[in-house]
């Protein structure tokens, strides 16, 4: 497996060793040692369920800060959509926009014009082709990532659609470079409502490069721009997104983009993970489409947004009426699937697997069942690991020992 | 005509799950482990989801047809074997039951989204090897073989 570059940090020493986390990790990837939390690569989907948690802020998220603007000659921001939904009304999100320009960006992108795009292409895509239904959307790559690891038979069912932050980022990079800037001194940045999104750009799916170079974090911008936006004063136009673009912030937006009428839009990592084994057994064919978000209220949830989820949500809400629902897309990005769609295969990313061989592999389990009725069963997470069936395999993967049980080791012998 | 009985040669590792009946709460539970287990060996995606499949819609049909009953899964090298049993009330027409929407689910059943008459159609569907008998006061056996 090739490495796997991960946005989701610990950072060591604001770490006490509590069991916050462990128990809230929706993939088993965190361990506790020698009293510092620690976090199985291979297992990480990028949630940032953990770093939500963490009440030490132990753990963040690896990033980019304003500063790289420096290495590239022409820089675009590409805000996420979200962003709409982190400033209060009275800044209207055009100024914001040119605030972005203040700080140092030369361009600023609507992220958000590119998704209404994306909808009318995915539309189209949905009724003209065949499927397997319910189609899942890619919107949210740790939905997508916990399908590789965990549910390899709904891989089918992925609609391999680009993310609107790399359709927007692929049409920037092709004007400039038709303007006459070579590759090297574009500087395409996402501000980046999660970890996740981090990710796909380093480590993307679907593609084999991002067309974005770097990620902020809109934490970050978020308090630099509310640092000059009442200096701002030549305000150009930048904001061009309909409703349709924005609601893609919030749960269900971008369903509604697609005028689909038969979906479900479900938030929160453990309800999604409900409704996959839900499809995984076919229970919902009768749907056309799932979108699912691992942040409660979707990308306005993201742990690296600045407002609380609700009162973003309900901006994002307002904002989408504002700027109409019903108002027309202007379509200037070629809806051709080059434009569009992933070109490479989304694998199946089996973590789970004991042993690649299958009579290893049995051996393996019935060690694991052994251990498993030899330990006390109540999961308290002292040993480090989430619960004692997840010690028990650690035992048998060799990276954890019987003795790490505190309750069996301060049993009286005999 | 093959009759029910568990075929104990091979086998490389047993599962026991024992359902209440009436227990909603936990309905899906057993399946669901059987799930997780699975996984863990190195079984292909779609064999998985046909097991999942089988196991589920056996485990609700206990929960809600039957007076209580138990799930065995047998591991094999090339195959995995579902035994499925029950203390009654047992079947009266197994054809009958057979047929794609005959269903007798309670209200309280087709409220919590069940009684669409598809669980023992489909429970065929995905097996290779499918045997059902029952008799009338003493319970309901199911065998289901998947074979990798
Ligand atoms: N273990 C059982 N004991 C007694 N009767 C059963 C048992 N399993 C199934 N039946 C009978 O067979 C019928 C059909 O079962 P089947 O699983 O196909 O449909 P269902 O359970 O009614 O609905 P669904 O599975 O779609 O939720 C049931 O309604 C019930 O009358
Ligand atoms: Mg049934």
């Amino acid at each position: 497996m090739r490495e796997y570059w991960h946005s989701v940090v610990l950072e060591k020493d604001y770490c006490n060793g509590c069991t916050h986390c462990l128990d809230r990790c929706p993939t088993q990837a965190i361990r506790i040692i020698d009293g510092k939390a620690r976090i199985i690569q291979d297992r990480c989907i990028d949630c940032g369920e953990c770093l939500r948690v963490c009440p030490y802020h132990a753990k963040g998220a690896l990033v980019s800060s304003i500063d790289t603007l420096n290495n590239y000659k022409y820089t675009v921001a590409l805000p996420s959509i979200s962003f709409y939904g982190q400033f209060s009304e009275e800044y209207d999100t055009n100024k914001v926009y040119n605030a972005l320009l203040k700080l140092g960006f030369d361009e600023v992108y609507d992220t958000a014009h590119a998704a209404e795009i994306l909808a009318v292409y995915e539309k189209a895509m949905v009724e003209k082709e065949h499927y397997n239904k319910p189609l899942i959307s890619t919107y949210c790559p740790v939905i997508t990532r916990l399908i590789q690891i965990k549910y390899p038979a709904l891989i089918d069912h992925i609609i391999k659609l680009e993310a609107p932050m790399e359709i927007a980022a692929r049409h920037v990079r092709k004007r400039l470079i038709q303007e006459g800037y070579t590759s090297d001194e574009i500087g395409i940045i996402y501000i980046s409502p999660c970890p996740a999104k981090i990710t796909s750009i380093k480590n993307p799916i679907g593609i084999d490069k991002s067309s974005i170079d770097e990620a902020v974090s809109t934490e970050e911008i978020y308090y630099k721009v509310m640092k000059i936006i009442d200096k701002v004063t030549d305000i150009k136009p930048i904001q061009c997104s309909t409703g349709k673009g924005i609601g893609w912030a919030r749960v269900g937006g971008q369903s509604y983009a697609m005028e689909i009428d038969d979906y479900i839009a479900v938030d929160g990592i453990d309800e999604v993970i409900k409704v996959l084994e839900s499809m995984e057994i076919g229970k919902l064919n009768s749907l056309d489409f799932f979108e699912g978000y691992a942040c409660v209220n979707g990308c306005v949830g993201g742990p690296l947004n600045v407002e609380n989820t609700f009162i973003g949500k309900n901006r994002v809400r307002k904002l989408t009426k504002k700027y109409g629902m019903d108002e027309p897309v202007t379509i200037d990005i070629e809806l051709i699937p080059e434009n569009m769609e992933w070109d490479t295969p989304i694998k199946p990313m089996p973590i789970f697997k004991l042993d690649t061989d299958f009579k290893r592999a049995l051996e393996k389990m019935a060690k694991i069942e052994e251990y498993t009725q030899i330990l006390p069963g109540i999961n308290c997470g002292a040993c480090g690991a989430p619960n004692c069936r997840v010690l028990a395999e650690d035992i048998v993967s060799g990276n954890a020992k019987l003795e790490d049980c505190v309750l069996l080791k301060n049993q009286p012998k005999g | 005509m093959n009759t029910y009985m568990k075929n104990e040669s091979n086998v490389a590792m047993k599962l026991h799950y024992d359902i209440s009946k009436d227990d909603f709460s936990r309905a899906g539970e057993a399946s669901s482990k059987i799930k997780n287990m699975l996984r863990q060996l190195a079984i292909e995606a779609n064999i998985l989801r046909r097991i999942a499949i089988a196991t589920y819609e056996a485990e609700i049909n206990l929960v809600i047809h039957s007076l209580g009953g138990t799930i065995d899964v047998y591991i094999k090298p090339d195959c995995i074997e579902i035994y499925v049993e029950d203390v009654g009330p047992g079947i009266e027409n197994i054809e009958l039951a057979m047929t794609k929407g005959f269903s007798t689910a309670t209200a309280v059943a087709r409220e919590m989204g069940f009684g669409a008459g598809m669980g023992l159609p489909n429970m065929e569907k995905v097996s290779d090897e499918f045997i059902i008998e029952s008799t009338i006061g003493v319970g309901t056996q199911i065998k289901m073989v998947v074979t990798y």
